[in-house]
């Protein structure tokens, strides 16, 4: 019975959905017509099965959820009636996907249906098998379908043929079994038989290499005949496309001798003449016949090299280029990219073009061609080209002119013959798409004019008549303000003058006037306005007659409502008051950045190039993210500040306060084994950690301790404090720190004349474990204490790989010694000392306070203990 | 109309032009000057030209006599 015979229901419900005026109405609509399949399914009538499915497979592709029809397709497709079957198979493939569970239950159904005596059912069972078949249905089946390959209909062999095509791209391992099946349908008359016989060649020759040696010797000679009969064969009105016998066909055969010839001389030899005949004979004024070139031009390039051929190639290329659809354009640069690669001699040839078709009205063309043009560049042409693309991004689209300074920034960095022409390119780019210039890109540019000390004077002075004319461009702006404060003296004296320059005049106060433009202009960014002010401190240096212009200046931006303005202004005001005498130091030239270490930082480390010393005078914060603390590392939990010892936040929560930046543990194995962790090498290398040289001082301790901590934050801090390398970092970190205290040596005894007194204490006592500390200061240092801990094991069992860690509030400083050992005996039969040494910062106003943590191993169970003492005497 | 399809990147784009191309005229035959309305209310038989047409994501059959043919049977089927 067919189901939209009577089938009002279904287009009324389709009418009714496309009267729905707002997306509410619809569904409004669609849940009620789900509510009433619903209904009719747990009803279970067999009757109106197939328009419900109908009406179900119409909300599906609405995008509304109907998994709940699943099990209808499956009793659907086990009646007996082809109509029903036919709805069922197409709910399924609809419906479901190969990762639903519910297509194993087809598995039985669609083996009966393979096999069914109707040639119609079996096409339907072969239809859903091939489009959704999962892993294990294309195993139990493989089978069957093989046998269908030699079916005597040819449309159930053409079935047959693309569903295997599926089950070995499921089951690669399948492979062999379907080869000498697809060979003999190589063979075949019939176009549609053929067709997907060679598709499923392909497939096995993909996937398998055996199978791809089998078809190369056997096969290679007969689809070449295949091809030569299809381009000479005359007009067939059945497939004939534009001019065209069976384009499709000849994409097919194309495609196939592609993947036999790959990688084999002998077989690639035997295809030179039929390619060199397809790719000359076949026209190309509509899009079939392009189609069939395309291919072609893929399969030449893909085999082994016979370079007639592949200089045929290109030349169908180069008459793509100037075809007028966007599509064969399109894809020929696509091509031409590929092609670069082993001719770029014959690409070269249409450089011209390609240019050409950089200044499309297409946007995706535009793209394309700049691409290519970008590998096309060499150092002959590099000038040639550069001139080109600047002249065109003057006139080019916002949109593109990022992506086009982008490239042109690339080229002309990677290929600058000179560094005179570097910076004239850079300041052309500059001027036109200046905001669109990347930072790294206006810093390495920064770097090479700093290094180029011949040129400063020309620069400058290019820099300043630019910056008149292109106030707006921020980047150029920068740039100016940055080498108008570094090289004022140069530009007001025409120092260094070249030959190709005209002298200019510019008086110390125009100098200053670009620069106070560059500050209050209403559209210039904080750090363009930072670096103005910088400059103008180093110029009241350079030009001492207008210092009290310059220091009115920067007075009047104390009131700034950027902070970052009001601080340096109060900064450097100060310095130019009061600090005459060390000015002039202050802000000499700048010394030259090494291109190839800024080269190799620049290469490594782009994320963290915001904090890369080779950033020139903008002293942006350099901060570093609080990385993401593994949440079990509570108790020795590392705060990690910012660098520049910002204040440190109070809104922390109490623990990381109380615990914060110490880090006291040792380990069994104290080993002073140098070298930082090679993923912080950057960072460790700006900030001069690792070297063991106790004059690294000048930072401030608490840096010390939190670059430790960006140590640790790569792992958890748990496994780093058992681990050698904080230590040794925490070390060479205590050795700069604790200059007033002795050195690094791990003696366990530091024997110190005690001081006065001081009473020992239990410091933790539980069941198990006790430990006991005795105090001794050394006469010298009030602030600091020696103490001794001993461990005493109170329960009958041995503790081993015994470790003690302790942590103190960020006031004091911690220092442990190796232990004496990491066995303790039981029952007190021995005990374990370690040496400790606590310096108070808050010595007379705060006592100590200390949170530990004893790790051992108790009859090979891991325990943890863990304690505060508070208890230490006063006055430590 | 859009018709969209996903091929893979190595495929060739102007070959799948020319197979929406074909798939259309079928269209067009089946359902004599085919409209949008068409393809809506009767989605189950363009789904059923689609099988005829592509199966397993591969070209099936490229003669658009041979599908017409096809279908006609399978309609008296139902």
């Amino acid at each position: 019975m067919n189901p939209f015979s009577s089938g009002t229901r279904l287009r009324d419900m389709i009418r009714a959905i496309r009267a729905c005026k707002t997306a509410a109405e619809e569904r409004a609509v669609v849940r009620k017509e789900c509510a009433d399949i619903r209904a009719l399914i747990n009803e279970d009538d067999p009757h109106d099965r197939h328009r419900n499915l109908a009406k179900l497979m119409f909300i599906h592709m609405l995008g509304y959820p109907t998994h709940f029809g699943q099990m209808e397709c499956l009793k659907l497709i086990a009646s007996p009636g082809f109509p029903e079957k036919r709805i069922g198979y197409l709910g399924l493939m609809l419906l479901l996907d190969e990762r639903q569970e519910v297509l194993m239950l087809v598995t039985n159904s669609l083996k009966q249906d393979l096999n069914h005596s109707n040639q119609y059912v079996v096409g339907l069972a072969l239809c859903a098998l091939g489009n959704i078949c999962s892993a294990e249905m294309a195993r139990d089946l493989a089978p069957e379908v093989e046998r269908l390959i030699q079916f005597r209909d040819p449309n159930i062999r053409k079935k047959a043929a693309l569903c295997s095509t599926r089950i070995v791209r499921k089951v690669p391992d399948l492979a062999e079994n379907f080869v000498n099946a697809a060979a003999s349908l190589l063979k075949e008359k019939h176009h549609g038989v053929l067709i997907t016989g060679v598709q499923l060649c392909y497939e096995l020759c993909l996937i398998n290499d055996e199978a791809l040696e089998y078809f190369r010797k056997k096969c290679t000679e007969g689809v070449i005949k295949t091809l030569r009969d299809i381009t000479n064969s005359a007009y067939q009105p059945e497939y004939d496309v534009a001019g065209i016998t069976d384009p499709f066909l000849h994409i097919r055969l194309l495609r196939l001798l592609r993947v036999l010839g790959q990688g084999d001389a002998d077989a690639s030899d035997l295809m030179t003449d039929i390619l060199a005949q397809v790719a000359t004979k076949t026209e190309s004024n509509k899009n079939a016949g392009n189609a069939v070139l395309y291919e072609c031009v893929e399969t030449i390039m893909a085999i082994e090299d016979t370079s007639s051929l592949r200089v045929l190639a290109i030349n169908i290329l180069g008459r793509f280029l100037s075809n007028r659809d966007n599509n064969i354009r399109y894809v020929a640069l696509n091509m031409l990219m590929k092609a670069i690669t082993f001719d770029d001699q014959a690409v070269q040839r249409h450089r011209v073009t390609i240019l050409e078709c950089v200044k499309d009205p297409d946007a995706s063309i535009r793209k394309r061609a700049l691409e290519l043009v970008t590998l096309l560049v060499n150092e002959n042409n590099v000038t040639q080209l550069t001139k080109e693309l600047i002249d065109y991004l003057e006139i080019s689209d916002e949109d593109f002119k990022e992506d086009l300074s982008a490239k042109i920034c690339f080229i002309v960095e990677k290929f600058s013959p000179e560094k005179l022409w570097y910076i004239d390119q850079m300041l052309k780019v500059l001027c036109e798409a200046g905001k669109f210039v990347k930072d790294d890109v206006w810093h390495a540019l920064i770097v090479v004019i700093s290094n180029a000390s011949e040129l400063h004077g020309y620069t400058v002075r290019a820099l300043y008549k630019a910056v008149l004319i292109y106030s707006e461009q921020e980047t150029l702006v920068r740039v100016a303000v940055w080498c108008i404060g570094e090289y004022g003296d140069l530009l007001v004296n025409n120092v260094g003058m070249l030959g190709i320059e005209d002298p200019i005049t510019v008086t110390e106060s125009d100098a200053v006037d670009v620069i106070e433009d560059a500050i209050t202009r209403h559209n210039s960014d904080s750090t363009t306005k930072a670096m103005a002010l910088v400059a103008l401190l180093k110029l009241s240096s350079r030009f001492p007659s207008i210092s009290e212009r310059i220091k009115d200046i920067i007075v009047k931006q104390k009131g700034s409502i950027l902070l970052e303005m009001q601080q340096r202004a109060i900064e450097y005001n100060s310095i130019v008051d009061r600090h005459k005498n060390i000015r002039s130091s202050l802000v000499e030239r700048m010394p030259v950045l090494d291109e190839a270490t800024f080269n190799v930082r620049r290469a490594g480390s782009f994320p963290a190039s915001a904090s890369t010393g080779a950033k020139p005078s903008v002293s942006l914060p350099n901060g570093f993210e609080k990385p993401a603390v593994a949440p079990l590392v509570d108790l020795l939990d590392l705060d990690s500040d910012d660098i520049l010892a910002a204040p440190s936040s109070s809104g922390a929560d109490f623990l990381q306060d109380l615990l914060g930046v110490d880090l006291g543990s040792s380990s069994s194995q104290s080993g002073a084994t140098q070298g930082p962790k090679a993923g912080t090498d950057l960072l460790l290398d700006i900030l001069s950690i690792g070297t063991p040289s106790p004059a690294q001082n000048s930072a401030s301790s608490i840096d010390f301790l939190s670059t430790a901590d960006i140590n640790n934050n790569t792992s958890n801090a748990l496994d780093t404090l058992s681990s050698p390398v904080p230590p040794q970092i925490a070390t060479t970190a205590s050795t700069g720190m604790f200059d007033l205290l002795d050195g690094l040596s791990p003696s366990p005894s530091k024997e110190a004349t005690n001081g006065p007194a001081y009473p020992s204490i239990v410091a933790y006592e539980s069941s198990s474990l006790k430990i006991e500390f005795t105090f001794s200061k050394p006469p010298e240092n009030p602030q600091t204490t020696n103490v001794q801990a001993t461990f005493i094991n109170l329960s009958p069992n041995t503790f081993t790989d015994f470790i003690f860690q302790a942590a103190v509030p960020k006031f004091l400083q911690l220092h442990l010694d190796p232990a004496s050992s990491n066995t303790l005996p039981a029952s007190g039969n021995g005990n374990i000392t370690q040496n400790l040494k606590v310096t108070n910062s808050q010595h007379g106003k705060k006592s100590l306070v200390m949170r530990m943590r004893i790790g051992y191993k108790l009859d090979g169970k891991d325990v943890l203990e863990e304690g505060q003492v508070s208890n230490f005497p006063r006055g430590l | 109309l859009f018709f969209s399809v996903c091929v893979d990147i190595t495929e060739n784009e102007l070959a799948y032009l020319e197979c929406i191309h074909l798939f259309v005229e079928i269209l067009d035959h089946f359902f004599s000057n085919v409209c949008e309305l068409d393809l809506v209310f009767n989605f189950h038989k363009v789904y059923l030209i689609l099988d005829e047409f592509i199966l397993a994501g591969e070209l099936q059959e490229t003669s658009k006599r041979a599908i017409i043919e096809r279908m006609s049977e399978l309609e008296k089927m139902e």
